[in-house]
């Protein structure tokens, strides 16, 4: 019965990981095709951060069911990722907008740029 | 069950690694800096995906230690990055300038 259990836990942590894979690989897709500096920053945070977080969370739970060994700094690590990689990609969009990159052709309204001539 | 660990965890071994190539041609060819920097960003979280596979696959824990390092060290980077094509300095030194314009 715990032997059963037990595989049901492998399985359930195989496919964690396996799907955090394919999400990083869609990542890495956007990255490739979308047009845009903004857009790929969209691609790039997103589905990579979710993808990586499944991962390093499913090697935590490897490691605690399988071989019985609770290790705290992985789930910090899954903690960092999601508080850290959002505000990265909000700060190099951000210097990305201010140094001046032309977003692509197919935007059609730009708020930010309404917001700072009304406040100047 | 071992076989299957095994293979499950080499296969998603391979797809990461397929991915941090198409990170590293963005890297290469992309237009701006902008773009490079969020390749080397993304480069650095696909990093410690590898490391913690493959701590799985070589059986050990004592790889573990480096994955929140590389974490903190690539945001680091990043803002860093960032703060340098914004303003042009990355540490500014606001009294010793004010002393050299009077």
């Amino acid at each position: 019965m715990n032997d059963l259990i037990q595989n049901i836990a492998i399985s359930f942590i195989m496919v964690l990981i396996l799907i955090g894979a394919l999400l990083s690989l869609v990542s890495t897709i956007g990255l490739l095709r979308l047009p845009d500096v903004y857009t790929r920053t969209h691609a790039a945070s997103k589905a990579s951060t979710l993808g990586v977080m499944m991962m390093m969370f499913g090697a935590f739970l490897y490691f605690w069911i399988v071989k019985g060994h609770f290790n705290a700094e992985l789930f910090l690590a899954v903690l960092f990722i999601f508080i850290t990689a959002p505000v990265g990609a909000h700060l190099i969009t951000r210097s990305a907008y201010y140094y001046g990159v032309e977003p692509s052709k197919s935007t059609s309204h730009d708020d930010l740029k309404e917001t700072n001539v009304d406040q100047s | 069950m071992t076989m299957f660990i095994k293979i499950i965890l080499l296969t998603s071994l391979i797809i990461v690694c397929i991915s941090m190539i198409g990170i590293i041609y963005r890297l290469i060819v992309g237009p701006t800096v902008h773009d490079r920097v969020v390749g080397l960003d993304a480069l650095g979280i696909t990093l410690m995906a590898i490391i913690a596979l493959i701590s799985m696959v070589l059986d050990t824990k004592y790889f573990l230690v480096v994955i929140l390092l590389i974490g903190i060290l690539a945001f680091i980077g990043t803002i860093s990055f960032a703060k340098f094509l914004e303003k042009g300095v990355i540490i500014e030194h606001e009294r010793s300038n004010s002393e050299h314009r009077d």
